[in-house]
């Protein structure tokens, strides 16, 4: 735990005279997972972007592992999002390549690293299916015949193959039913831990950050209003918002 | 002879193209941007190889025009008919006696040499065009090498038929650079694209593209490390001149299986036959192959 594996400081994205988000800073270490909440339109998928590199931010420095992110060359950038970068989309369908099969999907982020070996592919490919709890005979089925919970899973699977360092996550468990969302939940806590991954988890379900995350981030109108541990920030809200927020959680 | 200027296009078009053409040359691979013009005949015709042809041509050169191998059917017979009338060159069949050969869909047989010219039509000029649809995307794709995308497609290749399927427009490496689409030529053909003594130019004309290969550039077909590439043809001997190594056109005889086997190359074919070789069928189909 030396240095953190991402640094941001003073971030700003503006869409003409509205603000994306602004004033944005943080750390992130080595095997930790951040959580982003806030409602909708706060500015969280703003940020997400920003940092993977899909958006330009007008000003601020995005560090990782001390290198500049937003000086890099595009070469270095798109190098660094297909192996020690992974984007988890919100639908699976943006994430993920509708027309081929599932092991190609799974197989596409180590072809595009220069893997050249069918076998070892395939190979990869079922444990990785495997692992996220789809059925190995489906390895030839196109993601189109899955169901939302399986595409989502696929495209964890898919990201994850390349054994990347860092996972920035938008909505994961958007648009999926409950048990699914657990199931999912479960699969990526695990995964989390085994291998050790950096996340970055935008979501505005609390209880997916109470499970998931060590440290929480609350934005309202693309600013931070309160930061700390999740199990801080939920149990003892200081901001307004996030009283609100926190209050306003259903309870069964 | 005719009211056209020499070989049908104006001179400053010709020039246009062949700036575009010296580009092409001196990136191998790489899809030079030309401004195609409306030419008398329509789109997949070949506009695109018609135009390189006109700017490359010169009144000395003998002109070849093959489709699918073949010098006498319709793409072929109208094309040189074309630079007959606008050009008057000199025209061949026989591939060793032509300066510039414009092919649609097949390389000649008969090796070819340092002082020829072969022309491409190319349809669809990019080779990752019906993987990622988004032209911005795929040229990104181009300038940063992002090549993964042609094997998750010979990988479906081989998930879905057990062998790479792909069969013609058979994805290349340029040099170690560019992947092209070498047009739609069977991938038979695929390994003579490389270290050719031709110049090798690739026209698409409805596409707006000109790319090219220098003489000797190397040329590579992808593949797996244990599914390599193969140059498939049909596995039998041609039935009228006997050659076990052209590539071959299966046609039909009769409405009762019957069906035989010629090259697709008629001029070399005939050009066997002449020379006394004779295949199963020899003889006996006087006429089938002209």
């Amino acid at each position: 735990m030396s240095a953190p594996i991402l640094s941001v400081r003073g971030l700003e994205r503006r869409y003409g005279a509205r603000i994306g988000c602004t004033g944005i800073g943080f750390d992130l270490w080595p095997g930790e997972v951040l959580g982003i909440v806030g409602e909708s339109g706060s500015g969280k998928s703003t940020l997400l972007s920003c940092l993977a590199g899909h958006q330009r931010p007008e000003a601020g420095r995005v560090t990782y592992d001390g290198r500049d992110v937003l000086a890099m060359a595009e070469t270095e950038r798109r190098r660094l999002a297909r192996t020690e970068w992974a984007y988890v989309h919100q639908h699976a369908r943006d994430g993920l390549r509708m027309g081929v099969s599932a092991g190609a999907n799974v197989g596409e982020r180590l072809m595009a690293t220069g893997a050249r070996h069918y076998g070892r592919l395939r190979a990869q490919a079922i444990d990785w299916l495997d692992r996220v709890e789809i059925d190995q005979t489906r390895i030839d089925d196109r993601p189109t015949a899955f169901s939302g919970g399986m595409q989502q899973r696929l495209q964890i699977a898919r990201n994850l193959v390349t054994g990347p360092r860092l996972v920035f996550m938008d909505e994961p468990t958007g648009g999926l039913d409950v048990s699914v969302q657990a199931r999912l939940l479960d699969l990526l806590r695990g995964l989390v831990r085994d291998m050790g991954l950096s996340v970055i988890i935008v979501t505005h379900d609390l209880a997916v950050v109470r499970l998931l995350a060590d440290r929480l981030m609350v934005m309202k109108s693309g600013r931070v209003v309160e930061q700390g541990l999740t199990d801080q920030v939920l149990d003892d809200p200081q901001h307004a918002y996030t009283q609100l927020l926190v209050s306003s959680v259903l309870q069964v | 002879m005719s009211d056209y200027n020499f070989a049908y296009l104006d001179e400053q078009t010709k020039r246009m193209i062949r700036r575009a053409i010296l580009k092409a040359l001196a990136i191998p691979g790489y899809q030079v941007p030309f401004a195609s013009r409306e030419m008398p005949m329509p789109y997949g015709w070949g506009t695109g190889g018609v135009q390189l042809t006109a700017a490359c041509l010169t009144p000395d050169d003998c002109l070849k025009v093959i489709d699918q191998g073949a010098d006498d059917t319709t793409n072929a017979v109208s094309i040189r008919k074309f630079f007959q009338r606008t050009a008057g060159v000199a025209v061949t069949q026989a591939t060793r006696e032509a300066t510039l050969i414009q092919t649609r869909h097949r390389i000649p047989e008969t090796p070819l040499t340092e002082d020829q010219v072969l022309v491409y039509q190319v349809p669809i000029p990019e080779p990752l065009r019906f993987l990622e649809p988004r032209e911005t995307e795929t040229r990104k794709m181009h300038e940063l090498e992002e090549y993964g995308l042609m094997h998750v497609k010979l990988y479906e290749d081989i998930a879905r038929h057990g062998q790479i399927a792909t069969s013609y427009a058979y994805p290349v490496k340029v040099e170690g650079r560019y992947v092209m689409d070498p047009s739609p030529i069977p991938k038979f053909d695929n390994p003579k694209l490389s270290d050719c003594p031709a110049i090798q130019l690739f026209g698409a004309g409805r596409e707006q593209r000109i790319y090219a290969l220098p003489p000797y550039t190397q040329v590579v077909s992808l593949d797996f490390d244990d599914y390599p590439f193969e140059a498939s043809k049909p596995d039998h001997d041609c039935d009228l001149c006997g050659a076990s190594d052209s590539y071959l056109d299966e046609v039909i005889t009769d409405d009762r299986g019957g069906r035989m086997f010629v090259c697709s190359d008629t001029d070399f074919c005939a050009g066997r036959v002449r020379a006394g070789h004779a295949g199963r069928l020899a003889g006996r189909n006087k006429g089938a192959a002209a």
